[in-house]
């Protein structure tokens, strides 16, 4: 037999049927939906008389454009979007959908309650129309993100027509230092490949620091495989995934959780399988990472200066290297740790689980944020919310002067009511620092959760080592 | 779907690299259930000032551009989010191919299931095309691409040849619609779910 990676494995494990050019339907075992990007793919059911062919594999959770106020249930007052999650509602109701109602303990962001009801399983290969669906592959699924004539697709037919990516495994060994996170991982990763390393490209993580990461941290990089341009990230399920999945509602239970497990330990990459790409870093010489420009790539550790654009080699990275410290409204040379913020967002599909929550606050507890600071801190999910509230996380966000919401997307993206103003800059846990992202004329720079809390409280991207 | 053959239009440069998703159609634009009407949010922030007025400067602004349908962009076309939103609000404007060193995977795919050809090519001839796009007297003038034969003709006369993946190409060529072709593989699906049922039970307990 000759020796295959996971990715293989997982591949090779969901073929219905492939064409002599690759061309393959590929088995789905699980469609996450939410409210942005299935509209049409509902619609185009609907005028061709389709049905969803196998509804039970479906879950579907309104989380992008959901408002985090506590009044949210009263009424939506964006009229596009309250349409959005009205449709979401109906067409789950009208094809026999599982629907999450964001009144639900449950509903959340739909990366974050896959792995939390024990929906996301190793060995699943899991698609959403959301490009963040590589979160799951962190429990040793296949997961990636499709547009919405996928999700189509999907609903149709449970499969999808599409052609293997090559491998590709990023190795990390040695124990990441103290005040050195998974984000900070991700983001040095991103940085070294950068955002187009990984085209064409599922990651495999592989090495000690990944080994070592809780659950969530795992799923924190492999969130943001896709900033490195992978469609899917991996790592291979351990006693740490079985022991985080055992007993979650959508489990296996009993003699057929002992039968999956069996399973699950042979999901890993074979001895000697061949990885068309290799990247390798250094777990002991990492440090705490902030993004300065516009692309997930134009990132360096915090104790750096605003790079200068001409000394990019490449003419074309040293345009768009101007463009951003022009858009950032930074200047050549200047420390990055000087950088003043306005606004401070903990959350996210990146960050906006329970660890997130507490390593944001071990920071903010018995400290204040600073004058002229806004800080929002909004859980991934309300099981997220509620285990936070039980260990009085959300009484130390107040008592410093942040504000705790209900779960969503919220200020990672731009479409719903928490946005930026025009100029206005932030220290954000999220995933992406494009112009506009988080609002029109808005600067995000990505860190994580506890330099965004360190942030906080001195008013400027700050070391959190420091602190 | 749209067919694909041959495409004879005014060629846009765009010499950007990592043009994302929210640079092409930003989130707030997202919050709609329609496929169409995007075309007016197409490049939003690079298009239009805070008041709503054209940005003189933007190339899609200049008149010789205007009605483009062939954008010739820079490396990492298409990175970010996997919103169709992208490619329908390239296609409602009118853009039926974009030229590129590379593309992002989800939006490479997204557009050609949207009739949007995405024609990957060296940076040298990229940027020779996107030159005889933006100077000169070829500047503004048409670019003939043809998907059968493999070619763009720029304005002089000028070749370049480019291949395309044989199933993207045939269904692009002939307008099909994937899921109709999967679904004559109907019984094959049905006979992976009874293989899985068996072999990985856990996967068909409801919970």
């Amino acid at each position: 037999m000759t020796a295959t990676t996971l990715y293989d494995k997982l591949w090779n494990s969901h073929v219905v049927t492939s064409d002599a050019d690759g061309t393959t339907v590929l088995y789905i075992d699980l469609h996450l939906i939410h409210e942005v990007t299935s509209p049409q793919a509902f619609e185009g059911l609907r005028a061709a008389g389709r049905k969803v062919h196998s509804p039970e594999k479906t879950v579907a959770v309104p989380d992008h454009n959901v408002p985090t106020t506590a009044d949210r249930l009263l009424t939506i007052k964006d009229p596009e979007g309250r349409l959005q999650l009205e449709m979401l509602d109906s067409n789950c109701r009208d094809f026999g959908v599982p629907y999450i109602p964001m009144n639900d303990i449950r509903q959340g962001i739909v990366h974050i309650i896959g792995p939390e009801l024990g929906l996301t399983q190793p060995g699943k290969t899991i698609v959403c129309g959301d490009s963040h669906t590589s979160t799951h592959g962190a429990l040793g699924a296949l997961a990636f993100g499709i547009g919405t004539s996928e999700v189509e697709h999907v609903l149709a037919t449970q499969t999808l027509l599409t052609k293997k990516s090559k491998n590709m495994r990023v190795l990390v060994e040695g124990k990441l230092p103290a005040g050195v996170t998974a984000k900070d991982l991700v983001l040095a990763i991103i940085g070294k490949i950068g955002t187009s390393g990984g085209t064409g490209y599922v990651i495999e993580y592989v090495g000690e620091a990944f080994r070592d990461l809780s659950m969530e941290g795992r799923m924190t990089v492999c969130n943001m495989s896709i900033e490195g341009g992978a469609r899917a990230g991996l790592i291979a399920p351990d006693d740490k995934t079985f022991e985080y999945l055992k007993g979650r509602s959508h489990a296996p239970k009993g003699a057929a959780w002992e039968q999956a497990v069996a399973y699950w330990r042979t999901l890993k990459s074979d001895e000697g399988a061949h990885f068309d790409k290799e990247v390798v870093l250094n777990a002991a010489d990492l440090v705490p990472h902030v993004t300065w420009g516009t692309s997930p790539e134009d990132v360096l550790p915090i104790s750096a200066k605003v790079p200068d654009p001409k000394s990019f080699a490449d003419a074309n990275k040293s345009k768009a290297a101007q463009r951003s410290i022009e858009y950032m409204g930074l200047t050549v040379g200047m420390p990055l740790e000087q950088i003043k913020v306005d606004k401070v967002f903990i959350g996210s599909c990146t960050n906006g689980r329970i660890e997130d929550m507490r390593a944001a606050a071990a920071v903010l507890k018995g400290r204040k944020v600073a004058k002229g600071v806004g800080v929002l801190i909004v859980p991934g999910s309300g099981q997220v919310k509620h285990q936070a509230e039980e260990e009085g996380l959300d009484a130390i966000f107040t008592a410093a002067g942040a504000e705790w919401r209900e779960p969503g997307c919220s200020m990672c993206l731009g479409m719903n009511p928490d946005v930026l103003k025009p100029g206005e800059r932030c220290a954000s846990t999220s995933n992406r620092n494009f112009e506009g992202r988080q609002g029109v004329g808005g600067r995000t720079h990505l860190v994580s959760p506890a330099m965004a809390a360190a942030a906080a409280i001195t008013g400027h991207l700050t070391d959190v080592r420091k602190i | 779907m749209e067919k694909f053959k041959v495409l004879k239009a005014v060629a846009a440069p765009l010499p950007l690299v990592n043009v994302d998703t929210d640079m092409i159609i930003p989130a707030r634009f997202l919050k709609t259930i329609k496929r169409t009407g995007l075309g007016k949010s197409l490049f939003y922030a690079m298009r239009f000032d805070e008041t709503g007025a054209e940005k003189p400067d933007f190339v899609l602004n200049k008149d010789a551009y205007r009605n483009s349908k062939i954008l010739i962009a820079g490396d990492n076309f298409g990175c970010g989010s996997s919103r169709e939103h992208a490619p329908w609000s390239l296609a409602d404007f009118g853009i039926r191919c974009v030229i590129a060193p590379s593309f992002a995977d989800i939006f490479y795919g997204n557009s050609f299931k949207n009739g949007i050809l995405c024609i990957t090519l060296p940076q040298a001839q990229v940027d020779m095309l996107s030159a005889k796009a933006s100077t000169g007297n070829t500047a503004g003038g048409a670019f003939t691409v043809d998907l059968e034969n493999g070619t763009i003709t720029a304005p002089d006369g000028a070749v370049v040849t480019f291949s395309v993946d044989g199933t993207k190409r045939n269904n692009l060529l002939n307008g099909l619609d994937d899921i109709g072709i999967t679904m004559q593989s109907a019984d094959k699906i049905g006979a992976f779910e009874d293989k899985q049922r068996r072999e990985q039970p856990w996967l068909y307990q409801s919970a």
